[in-house]
This record gives C-alpha cells, structure tokens and sequence, in this order.
C-alpha cells in the first residue's frame, strides 16, 4: 500500500467508527483523539479492524503509534507494505 | 432462539461461558469477526444480572436503574442502531436525607451549579474538582482514595461527599476507601450528561440482543451449567457440561473470575505466584431488593425517576451495607418505561452482605426479607403517600437470590474490587487460550463497564486466535 492508501484506509475505518466525524480540518501531525473526538475503545476498534482486514496483529505496548495519522501511516507503512 | 444442548456440535472456534452483557458482547463481536461461536447459559434466559421477571402483569427490572450516556455510542457500535435509538434519558434524580433535600438531572452542568449555589463550594473549586476527576485514568497512580480526594477538594464537608458518593456507592458498590481512579472514571462517565435508562426495558434490549447474536451466527443454549474448563498440555482445550466436552481453541469465562479460577478450572494450571494474587481478590458487595407492583389501573404521581433516600444522619458506606440499613434508592417504573405497557412499578435497592443473610436459619431469614419488605414501603410512604393500598405484588430479593441465579461468589453485584482488572486481564498469560469478560476491577461493572470490557476481551481473543 501506499502511504496515501494507508491514509485512506485509516480514514475509512474511523468514518465506519463515527460517520459524523469531520476530516476536513484534520491535521495529520495532531493527535486524532483530540481532534475527532475518539475515545480509548475508538482505537481498539481501528486495531481490531485492522487485524480483521489486513491480518496485523498490533501489540499493545504499540498503540500509541497510531496516535496521528501521520504517525499510524509510518507504523503500518512497513507491515502494509505487501498488502 | 437458544437450541437445545443436545444439539451443539462437538467444536467452536470459541466458547462463550455465561451470558451476562460482558458475554453477550465478546460473543457478539466474535462472531462479526468470523468465528464460530457458542454461547452457554446456566440460567434459562439470557442476560446475567440485566434481567427481569413478569409477576401478575407486572414486568420488575433488576438492574435498569440507570447508566451513562456512553451507552449511546457502544451500543451503535458493538450492537446495533436499534438498541441505541431506545436509550433514553432519565430527568428526575432526587436526593432526599437528613443533610440535603434537591433534585437534579446528574450531570457536570447541574451539579456544578448545585454545588456552588445550594451547598457554597467556589466555582473554581467545584472546576478542579471535575478536571481532576475527568482526567483519571484505570493505569494511573491508585494510591489516592475516594476518601482523601474529597477531602483534599472538599475538606470536612460531609453533606457535599455524600451527594458525590452515594449514587456511586449503589451503582457499583466502591467505597471511600477504593482508589480515586475508580469513583472518577465512573463518576465522570455519568456527570457527561446524565442518567440514561432503555426504554422498552430490560426484556426488550435482551430480545434484541438475542437477534442480533443470531443474525451473526452465535449458536446460543440456555440452561448449559460449565461444570469444567478442560485444559490439557497448559492450554485450553474445551469446557465441559453435563458430562459432554466440547473443544475449541478459545474459552472465555464470562462467570466471576473467583469462580473461573477456584471452580472452573484446575488450579494446577496457574502458577503459584498467580494464585497468590487471584486469591487475595476482593468481591464487592452483594444487593438486596423489592418488587413493588402497583395494581392495574391506579396510578402513582410523577415523584421522580430515581430516588436516593436515607434517614442515617451521615453518608457511611458501611451503614450502606447494614442488614438494616436506613439508605435506599427507589427506581420508579412509570408506564413511559415500557410504551403501550401500562403499569406502574417500583423497586427498591440497597446493597448488602452475602455473609449476613446466609448465616440466618430459615425462620430468621424469612423474618428478616419480610422486615425488609415492610421498611421498603414506609420509606416509600413518604413520597407516595397511600402506594402501600395500591401494591398488588410485593417480593423481595437477598444476597442469597443473587448467589442462586447468577452463580457468583458470595452472590457479588458488581464484581471485584480494583485488583480483579489485572487477574482478569492475565489470565490468558497462564493459561493460553483461557480468558475472562466480565465485572472486575469496579470501573469493569454496570452495563456500560460490562460491554466496552466484552469489547476489550473479544480483541484480546481475535488476536490470540488469528496468531495460532
Ligand atoms: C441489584 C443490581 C442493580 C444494578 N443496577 C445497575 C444499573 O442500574 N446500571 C448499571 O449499569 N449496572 C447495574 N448493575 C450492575 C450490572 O447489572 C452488572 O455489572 C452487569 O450486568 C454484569 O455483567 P457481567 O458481564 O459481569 O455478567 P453477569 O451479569 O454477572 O452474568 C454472568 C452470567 O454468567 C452465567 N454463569 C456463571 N457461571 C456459569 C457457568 N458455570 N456456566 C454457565 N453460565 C454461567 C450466569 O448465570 C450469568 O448469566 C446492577 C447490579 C445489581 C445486582
């Protein structure tokens, strides 16, 4: 994948998470938390659809890695690379 | 619909034991990720400790008094937008004791006010006191009690530790001597906006469970008691019921994690150092109530929706656990709970120790539910005055009853104290294969606690089954 379809897939899977959620103003280099309004389990959902599509397994100690999406696109970058 | 035991296969990719909402949730999200799964109930319908029972028309909840709005979005999430579109939001909670009488819709906007104006706290004060609270996290520093945090915010003041404390104390059993974290987290989760019940109630949101588990494949059977989870070789291999074992590569125990560890499973599967830890695991504290049905046909006036009441002159979490406590919360059930069902219900709540109603005789135990009963009404008496004429149903509930439908060690209501979390979280680091879902760890418990935990549990075993 690249890293904009990274981006993509990040993007579509919140959107499934919280279909009210506004990307238009997104900056890539703040956290997502803050900005969409995600909570703990948001992140557990983003982790366990990824694994559910992309068979990823994300250790938790990793999970602050997808904090941005800028930082959750050089975390997957890597793992996606084949995908 | 539940299929007869006989009738389940002889392997799951994972096994669901017991079907409270932690179970029902680990089942539900399992199964939407593909794996086959079975669900196994002791009881004859589903639900654990979110239940019901019909009596002469009436329909009583057991545990419906209440839950936070983050109900609205796990249920959208974990279950389906029918379930959320039915939560809705209970108004009128009312404080009636001997150091303050007010009503309030429970959330930060009203309490903030009542807080300065009626009991005199600056605004500043009151403002730290949430940010602190809505800053807590379950992994921070668990050395601060409920107790020193209101001092430290609000020294001496007793009535204002009793308006922030006694609802907490009845929807999960903590006390001032519990960590902070866990009277904030839960606290903060309620003063978001407020108390939210289901409308259509308990017997509705489990049906539409039930059809939700079926539309994604769950093989459910009711009346299925696991006598054994089946190990061999450290990992699990199975549970076993009846005498029947059936494998599969994943077991979660949505029983009590005292239960799961001391009689589900052999104890030579856990490490010394694990035992040491499970066994030192508090319960919380175990609930008595009473059913009170209003005749079909009369009516109550509109006093509330929740009731925290007492006649103790002080908040006093022991005094709240009393076989003769003088505290209750009353959940008013008015027609609205349950549209097109006309009735009128009412059932009150204290908490209570299994210890003091299990060494009664059979005479003094009858005695005491009886006593209870009648202390239920008068207390009821001052704010519906002549209810005791238009009851057509009384009966009543001890830490015994809950022991008996629910299994749970010394009948527990809401799980364990803060150190289960950790029991619970690791259990599957002893025994590979083996997990547990369910009320822990006090912030774990309550129907939202309960779910979002299911949630946590079902990514754990997705993880461990897609890696094997
Ligand atoms: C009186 C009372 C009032 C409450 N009020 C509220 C409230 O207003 N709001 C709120 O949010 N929460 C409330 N709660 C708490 C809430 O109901 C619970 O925290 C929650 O429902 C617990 O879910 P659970 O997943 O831990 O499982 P539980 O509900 O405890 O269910 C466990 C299930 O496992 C089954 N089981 C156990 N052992 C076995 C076995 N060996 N084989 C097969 N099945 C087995 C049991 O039969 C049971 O069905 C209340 C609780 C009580 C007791």
């Amino acid at each position: 994948m690249t890293n904009d379809e990274i981006k993509d897939l990040i993007l579509e899977i919140i959107e499934d998470i919280d279909d009210e959620a506004d990307f238009d103003n997104l900056n890539p280099d703040e956290p997502l938390r803050d900005q969409l309004d995600l909570d703990s389990m948001d992140f557990l959902d983003i982790v366990m659809e990824l694994r559910k599509r992309h068979q990823l397994q994300i250790p938790e100690e990793d999970y602050p890695q997808l904090a941005t999406l800028n930082s959750c696109v050089n975390y997957l970058e890597p793992l996606l690379k084949n995908a | 619909m539940p299929v007869p035991f006989s009738q389940t296969k002889d392997h799951y990719d994972l096994i669901v034991i017991g079907s409270g909402l932690g179970g029902l949730t680990s089942a539900n999200r399992l199964a939407y990720c593909g794996h086959k799964v079975l669900l196994l109930e002791h009881h004859h319908r589903l639900g654990g400790l979110a239940t019901w029972f019909k009596r002469n028309g009436h329909i009583f909840d057991i545990s419906l008094h209440g839950f936070p709005y983050g109900m609205v979005k796990t249920c959208k999430k974990y279950w389906n937008r029918e379930i959320m579109g039915s939560i809705v939001q209970l108004k009128n909670i009312v404080f009636d004791n001997p150091q303050f009488t007010l009503k309030t819709t429970f959330d930060k906007n009203d309490f903030t006010n009542i807080l300065n104006t009626t009991f005199k706290i600056p605004l500043q004060t009151v403002h730290d006191f949430f940010t602190t609270v809505a800053g807590m996290n379950f992994y921070d520093d668990q050395s601060m009690t409920t107790r020193e945090l209101f001092e430290q915010f609000f020294p001496g003041r007793t009535d204002v530790h009793r308006l922030l404390m006694e609802p907490i104390t009845y929807a999960n059993g903590s006390t001032l001597d519990d960590p902070a974290i866990t009277y904030g987290i839960v606290f903060s989760n309620f003063m978001n906006r407020g108390v939210f019940t289901f409308e259509g109630g308990t017997d509705k949101l489990i049906q539409m469970m039930s059809d939700e588990l079926e539309k994604n494949g769950v093989t459910i059977c009711t009346k299925s008691k696991v006598d054994r989870i089946v190990v061999e070789k450290g990992k699990v291999r199975g549970v076993e019921v009846n005498g029947k074992v059936i494998t599969a590569k994943a077991v979660v125990s949505n029983s009590g994690i005292t239960n799961t560890i001391h009689n589900l499973t052999d104890r030579n599967c856990f490490s010394d150092e694990f035992l040491s830890r499970a066994d030192a695991i508090r319960v919380n504290n175990s609930s008595c109530q009473v059913y009170m049905g209003i005749r079909d046909g009369e009516r109550i006036a509109d006093v509330g929706d929740l009731l925290f009441t007492s006649t103790a002159p002080e908040f006093d979490s022991a005094e709240l656990l009393d076989i003769h406590t003088r505290s209750k919360t009353f959940s008013v059930y008015y027609p609205k709970t349950r549209p097109g069902h006309d009735r009128y219900t009412i059932v009150a709540s204290m908490n209570g120790r299994y210890d003091d109603w299990t060494r009664l005789t059979d005479e003094e135990y009858q005695h005491e539910k009886e006593e209870m009963t009648a202390r239920a009404i008068a207390d009821l008496e001052r704010y519906i005055p002549g209810v005791r004429e238009k009851i057509d149903w009384l009966e009543a509930a001890t830490p015994r009853t809950f022991n008996r439908y629910t299994l749970h060690t010394h009948g527990t209501s809401f799980g364990t104290k803060f150190e289960g979390l950790d029991i619970s979280r690791t259990i599957f680091k002893e025994v590979p294969g083996l997990f547990h879902v369910g009320s822990v760890g006090i912030i774990m418990s309550g129907w939202l606690g309960a779910i979002n935990y299911g949630v946590i549990v079902a990514n754990d075993v997705d993880g461990y089954i897609r890696s094997i």
